[in-house]
């Protein structure tokens, strides 16, 4: 019973903590697919925190912070697109260049602001988004095992991410279900093909792009205002990378990704949990073990596993349409 | 032609130093964590623009934002006839006996370390009797009889912080289970709110009622979890009691904001001396905040009970044992 119990905390813990991670790799997962890779993830998260952040600060309202999420971080995507899409740039170098731009912009902005050092203004309650308790949660916590389960594990989050986990099973069906999906498989793989077709490569990519930036602003305004209370300098904290080694090890399949992003989540929330706890017939586990457990075990998985990762055959490659 | 020009800059430039040199320009070097971490670098912040308003001399000031920097900053600042000058925290400690090797005419001071040269003056706090005394109202407003503490990065002075709780918890409530956790091992331990939220909701799911955090930025993430789950916290170095009224039980105060004050007062008044200083309750340099946010939770027999504790550590009858002096911590 208390097992099961740290056990339900445990994967409580985990399911917030992965939530970012879910956003950014499905983010990822349109534009990679569509064969535009994207490391800024990690920027595009960045300044959707800190519009997040503002725009709630100024309205008080979260639905209003998180749609200034959504406009910055696409308006980043976009540019993104324009230098690797349109201009042709090279991909990962543009990407590079929106992380760094969006580290130094959202502290300078901060600070010219706010005068807080980079931070964004405290947000009151009515600001963020607060869990919600499903129907029955209390009641049901006294039923053993599936009452606790779903009063502990599935009530009690916020909104976003009951978003999130929806955004998974949307994704799985837009990618092998609907014909823009089939479509944005096909320009990854081959895009001449696309284009012989009569469909445009460049127009595809940009809807793929957009997208991306689209649930970035998510995964900002889950960290900004949801998880947090504000935002706070470098918040996104390596997230948009570990995003994107979820998606690696996801095979760049919405469903496995959820899986994947779980894992990382959990490993972070056992690695919170367990400090300083004495595990039976070891005693008390270091804390620097318990925090570099995570990396750890994602090294070991990637090097064991990645070996059958394939990525969409066109990534990184620019469309031209005559040679 | 040309050279001679060049040095004629150079000696321009070199007299412009020296002239500078004359007139009174202190400097501060933040840490990282930054100078509004609404604590400890904060409470510096807010005790060097206090001089600054009184007397209306300007600053120069540097916030390092990693740990290369410190030294440069340091030197920096020398170089340019900077005195006194200010590091804070303990991590500042290598850089500073280096650079106040090589500059032996300049005024250095540093807080939260000792460092042993003749032009430096070490300001260090005894934590864990102010510490102490929270851990007593911690103890004593608990009312499952488990408190917690989230700590920064993990570091010989946060268990000192940590080691002055859990003696005061016991101290009121010598049944009480008290959880500890450290943020991390590196300086990004500071600013990490959201593990710092989730190590709190950790230690509240496991029933705690009060947590104590000393962790800079990542203690705002515990203060807004207690919040949000409508428990109690302990703020840090700064009164924190403002940040969420009637969730913060009180705050340890660690007045960096009169050292860094008195630093500089005595640097203009020529009243400086090198050395250590450790200020304790007597010297008023730790102690707890009680005001208009809190009062509501401080009942009239807790306050009684670590008022007589504050005197009786001030006598000596009670004796809180410092982490730093053996590395360890009985229990």
């Amino acid at each position: 019973m208390e097992a099961l119990s740290f056990f339900a905390l445990i994967v409580d813990s985990a399911i917030r903590l992965s939530v970012p991670l879910i956003f950014a790799a499905l983010a990822g997962l349109y534009s990679e697919r569509s064969g535009v890779f994207d490391i800024g993830l990690e920027g595009k998260m960045l300044a959707g925190a800190f519009a997040a952040g503002t725009v709630a600060a100024l309205t008080g309202s979260p639905w209003v912070g998180l749609f200034g999420a959504i406009v910055i971080s696409v308006v980043f995507a976009v540019v993104h697109g324009l230098a690797s899409i349109t201009y042709r740039g090279n991909q990962i170098v543009s990407g590079v260049a929106i992380n760094i731009v969006a580290a130094g912009l959202t502290v300078l902005l901060g600070q010219t602001w706010f005068q807080q050092g980079g931070r964004t203004p405290q947000l009151p309650s009515e600001a963020r988004f607060l869990p919600i308790n499903l129907p029955f949660a209390e009641t049901l916590a006294e039923v053993p095992i599936v009452g606790q389960i779903y009063s502990e594990v599935i009530s009690g989050h916020n909104i976003l991410v009951y978003i999130a986990i929806a955004a998974v099973f949307a994704t799985h069906w837009v990618v092998y279900s609907s014909r823009f999906g089939l479509r944005l498989r096909a320009v990854g793989e081959n895009p001449s093909a696309v284009d012989t077709a009569g469909i445009s490569v460049v127009w595809l990519r940009y809807r793929a792009v957009i997208i991306c930036g689209v649930l970035c602003g998510f995964a900002g305004a889950y960290l900004a205002i949801a998880q947090s209370a504000g935002f706070i300098k470098d918040m996104s904290a390596g997230k948009g990378f570990i995003a994107l080694a979820a998606l690696i090890f996801a095979n760049w399949r919405p469903r496995a990704v959820l899986l994947t992003c779980l894992l990382f989540g959990f490993l972070d929330a056992v690695a919170i949990r367990l400090q300083g706890a004495n595990v039976p017939g070891i005693g008390e586990v270091p804390v620097q073990f318990m925090q570099a457990l995570p990396y750890i075990l994602t090294v070991v998985l990637l090097a064991g596993f990645i070996g059958k990762a394939t990525p969409p055959k066109a990534g990184g490659v620019p469309y031209v349409k005559e040679r | 032609m040309k050279t001679s020009g060049i040095i004629a800059a150079v000696a321009a430039l070199a007299m412009s130093a020296t002239a500078a040199f004359a007139e009174f320009k202190p400097a501060v070097v933040f840490d990282m964590g930054g100078k509004f971490d609404k604590s400890f670098n904060e409470g510096v912040f807010n005790g060097v623009e206090k001089f600054k308003a009184e007397t209306g001399v300007e600053y120069a000031e540097f916030e390092v934002t990693n740990p290369s920097q410190r030294e440069q900053a340091l030197r920096n600042f020398a170089r340019r006839g900077h005195d006194p000058i200010l590091a804070i925290g303990f991590a500042q400690a290598e850089a500073l006996s280096k650079v106040a090797a090589e500059y032996p005419d300049t005024r250095f001071a540093i807080i939260d370390m000792f460092v042993d040269l003749p032009n430096v003056q070490s300001i260090e706090f005894k934590e864990h009797e102010g510490s102490f005394l929270v851990g007593m109202l911690a103890g004593l407003a608990s009312q499952t009889g488990k408190v917690g503490f989230v700590g920064g990065m993990d570091i010989p002075l946060i268990r000192k912080f940590a080691c002055g709780y859990v003696q005061g918890v016991k101290a009121a409530n010598a049944e009480a289970e008290v959880f500890q956790n450290m943020t991390g091992t590196t300086p990004a331990a500071w600013n990490d709110p959201v593990r710092g939220g989730e190590l709190a909701k950790s230690q509240f799911d496991s029933g705690a009622d009060v947590i104590y955090a000393a962790a800079g930025g990542t203690g705002l993430g515990v203060l807004q979890t207690a919040a949000d789950e409508g428990k109690l916290s302990i703020g840090v170095d700064s009164n924190q009691n403002h940040l969420h009224p009637g969730s913060v039980l009180t705050s340890m105060l660690k007045r960096v904001d009169v050292a860094a004050y008195e630093t500089f007062k005595s640097g203009m008044d020529d009243t400086w001396k090198p050395g250590s200083q450790i200020l304790g309750l007597a010297e008023d340099g730790v102690g707890w905040a009680l005001d208009d946010n809190n009062s509501s939770l401080i009942t009239d027999d807790m306050k009684a009970a670590v008022e007589k504790a504050q005197a009786d550590i001030i006598a000596g009858t009670i004796s809180v044992h410092n982490y730093m002096s053996d590395n360890s911590c009985p229990d």
